[in-house]
Order: C-alpha cells, then structure tokens, then sequence
C-alpha cells in the first residue's frame, strides 16, 4: 500500500469510517502516523467540548464560590474540592461503572418540532460519557483558578464601577468578569493544556474503544504491543501533542492579548508557563 | 537551549505517554545491555520483525527466577519510571528555590570568610525549604494523584484489585457477590480525598515551622506574633 492509500483507508478510522481491520504485521511508519493522527480527532473533540462547557459551569461554580451566602459558596466548594482532590483516573472509572449500573432506558422529548430520543445508554459510550466527566473536572480546577482571580481583582476598579452607578449585572458584565478573566488567564492558559493532555487517560481508564475507535495514545500503544517497539509511536505521540500544545497556547495567547488590549505595554502580562503534571 | 527543548518537551507531553514509553524502553534497554555484554558471539539481530530477541542468558529477570522477582522487578520499573519524570520536575522546583534565596545571605557569608561550600550547606540550603515548599507541595499533590497510574504499568496496586474483587467475575473466580466495583471504586475516590486534605493540613504546619526566623513576609508575622 501507498502512503496515500493508507491515508485513505486509515485517516478516519477513529470514527468509523475506512478501512476496518487494523493493521497487523509489517506495520508501515506511515500507517503508524496516520492512525495516531486519526486518534488525534477525539483528543481534541474532548478537550474541545469539555473547555467550551466547563468555561460558562467554571464562571458559575467561582461565583457560588465567593459567594457571601452559604447555601451558594458550600456546594461550589465541595464540588471543588472533590473533584480537585481525586484523580481524574479514578473519577473515570467511577463514573463508568456509575453509568453502567444506570437502567437502560430512553427518555424522548420534543423541542421545536422535532423528536429527540435520548438514551441512558450513550452514557457509557466514550463520546458522551468521557465528555461529562472532563466537563465536570475542568470546571472545578477553571473555578478555582477563577475564584482566585475573583478575589483578586483590584478594589479601584469596583469602586470606580459603583461610583459610575452600574450595579448587579451590569457591573458583573461589564467590569468584574473581564478583569477576572484577565488576570486568570495565564493560569487558564495551563489548565487548557493540560486539559488537552488529560484526554488521553480516557480509553485507559473504565470506557472501551468501542470497535476500536479510540484516541492517539490507544492507537500508539496498539502499535507498541504489536511491534515491540516503542520507540516509534511513542515519540510519534509526542510530537503529535507538542503541535497541540503549540497551537493551544498561540490562540490562548491571543485571547490574551485582546483581554490586556487596554492596558499599557509595560503592565501586560504575559503567559508565564506554570508546572502542573496531572490532575 | 538543551533546557528549553527540555521544557517545551515536558509541557507539550502527556505525563502517561511518558510512563507508558518509559516502562518498555527501560525494559528493552536493560535487556539489551545485557546481551550486549554477556553473549558477544550471538550474531541474530535483536529485532527481528515484530520481535525483541536477546539471548537467553540476558533475559532480565532470568527465566528461571521466581515468580516474586518478576512481580519485584516489573514494580521497580515503575518506581524507576516515576522518578524519571517526578525527579526532573522536583530539579527543576529546587533550582528556582535556590535562585530565590535573597543574594545578600550569600554576599554576607562570603564576606565572613566562608568557602563556597559551606555558603551553600550552611546558608543556601537551609534557606531554600521555605522557597520550595510550595512547588514541592504542589508535585506531592500531583504525584499522588499520579499513583493509580501504576496500574497501567502492570503493578497490582489498589485499582487492580478494586477492579479484580469488586467485579463479579474475573478470568479465574465467580464471586457470589455481583458487580460491587462502583462501592470499591468510591472508597477509593474517599481514600484520595483523605490522602490529599491531610497532605493539605501537614503542607501547612511544615511552611509554617519552616519560616521560623526567615526574611520573608511569613516569618516577619511569626515573629511579630510571638
């Protein structure tokens, strides 16, 4: 086989589509690269949906957090502190055996005209049920991120805010959000990235690679068992998540820039990189 | 420049990637090594295809070893491999806390006479806890929510057995019991949060007793307290 007919059989096979059986002697380097790089599709589907979720649950849960009323600021603690004080591995694997025991049944509603089905059952499929879990975990580690920098957003600013006469909402929209998310976003930053790393624990942990539809480090350490040899799909991993990373912190970095566009060139700050393995 | 490849390495990879390669790379090197140096006049390949071949008396543990040393052998590979990437991120942390030492301790003990090596036993490293102990608090947190990674590395450590005992059926039992490894795998999750909050509380006490009598805002209040 060619290296552009393996990428036609092998490009998505992650999702299905292609050839079926994976490959199983005389294992090519371009197969090794094209497969890794279709597992790639759902590293980045998760740490997709789960930011984009756990951005809007994190802003909620940093809230409830700094919140004056106990019945908002205990749950929000708890629910950080669980979720920040377990490994994630665990978590995985909790929630699986949790969606496995759930009774399989569907729940069909109606919403503007057209008929949903939704079923218990998607829940132990990797797609739904890995989502909601890294939803939840990134949502307590962006909260707590978010809480510090609540905390910290500078007395003046408020002030000026009351003195200006916004209030409620407004003053929230308009002058403690942005600022809060200035000044978390170098931290943000990192959580996105690891994040982006954490997704590969997910076929490792509780969920199956359904008909081996799985994510890059599934099919790197298919390939490893295979050949013996893990010196190429491993590396080929690694390069694979340094590109991610790279590109992660390029848009983040001009988030940043548009969140600190206001401030003068020497007050900026810049995106410090902070060391924070696993969660 | 060797520091930043290093750097954008480590940032750019996940952590299990690491653990996964270093346990068969650690394993094959070894093995390799030996073969190396016990069998010079073995002329196959090593690999040969899809396989790893050395000769026999290479093998690493021996074939004919016992089973607890294999069990003892693939646990120190995972021991082994945890240090690896725990031991360079903790360099890193000591490094940065020895930078943070204020420089006039240094200047002053020069000025004192002392040679470079007992500046650095006896004003730099008793100095550079208070500066390192959140970074190391922070790797402690982390590595211990690291730790039921061993699993994936072929240690029966607590979420093997969790998986093996709570499930009702295994390769070799029937339990009478059904699927319990929800139950077991909660009590796991407890087990970690307990773990954490009283790493939390010792972290604490330990900064607190470290910045007795040091030029930091912490032990200026400790003093004004007492």
């Amino acid at each position: 086989m060619t290296c552009a007919e393996t990428f036609a059989a092998y490009a998505f096979r992650s999702l299905g589509y292609g050839e079926r059986l994976l490959p199983k002697a005389d294992i090519t380097l371009c197969e090794q690269i094209v497969l890794i790089g279709s597992g790639l599709i759902w590293n980045v589907y998760f740490a997709v949906m789960a930011l984009v979720l756990g951005f809007f649950f994190a802003t909620a849960l940093a809230v409830a957090k700094n919140s004056s009323r106990a019945l908002a600021r205990k749950p929000a603690e708890w629910f950080i502190f669980v979720f920040r004080g377990s490994p994630l591995f665990i978590q995985f694997f909790l929630a699986y055996e949790a969606f496995v025991l759930l009774p399989k049944v569907g729940v069909e509603f109606t919403l503007l005209g057209i008929d949903f089905s939704a079923s218990t059952r998607w829940l132990t499929r990797a797609w739904l049920g890995a989502t909601l879990v890294l939803f939840l975990n990134t949502a307590a580690y962006a909260g707590e991120i978010f809480y510090g920098a609540l905390r910290s957003v500078p007395r003046g600013d408020l002030e000026a805010a009351d003195a200006y006469g916004l209030t409620g909402w407004h003053k929230f929209r308009r002058i403690t959000w942005p600022t809060m998310l200035r000044l978390a976003w170098p931290a943000y930053t990192n959580e996105a990235i690891f994040l982006f790393h954490a997704t590969t624990l997910v076929f490792f942990s509780g969920f199956p690679a359904w008909r081996q539809m799985g994510d890059a480090l599934y099919y790197a350490s298919y390939f490893a068992d295979k050949t013996f040899n893990p010196f190429i799909p491993y590396p080929i991993v690694a390069g694979f998540f340094i590109c991610g990373t790279l590109s992660v912190i390029t848009v983040f970095g001009l988030i940043n820039k548009r969140l600190n566009r206001h401030l003068p060139r020497a007050r900026r700050r810049k995106i410090g990189l902070r060391l924070n393995l696993i969660r | 420049m060797l520091g930043k490849l290093y750097t954008s390495l480590v940032r750019g990879v996940p952590d299990i990637v690491f653990f996964l390669f270093f346990v068969i790379a650690l394993d094959q090197g070894v093995e390799w090594l030996r073969h190396q140096a016990l069998c010079p006049d073995w002329t196959e390949p090593v690999r040969q295809g899809s396989d790893f071949l050395v000769c026999p008396d290479a093998k690493m543990p021996l074939s004919t070893a016992p089973q607890w040393l294999h069990e003892t052998y693939n646990f120190s590979l995972a021991v082994v491999t945890f240090a690896i990437v725990f031991g360079a991120f903790a360099a890193n942390v000591l490094y940065g806390a020895m930078n943070a030492v204020p420089h006039a301790q240094l200047e002053t003990a020069h000025a004192y006479g002392m040679s470079g090596r007992q500046t650095f036993w006896r004003v730099l490293v008793p100095q550079m806890w208070v500066y390192a102990l959140p970074g190391l608090g922070n790797l402690w947190m982390i590595l211990i929510k690291a730790t039921p990674l061993l699993f994936l590395l072929g240690v029966r450590d607590i979420v093997y057995w969790a998986r093996e005992l709570g499930g009702s059926k295994t390769g070799v039992y029937e339990y009478p019991h059904g699927d319990w490894r929800i139950y077991y795998f909660l009590f796991l999750l407890v087990f970690y949060l307990a773990f954490t909050r009283v790493s939390e509380i010792v972290i604490e006490r330990l900064t607190r007793s470290l910045s007795h009598g040091q030029a930091t805002a912490a032990g200026e209040k400790l003093r004004r307290a007492a």
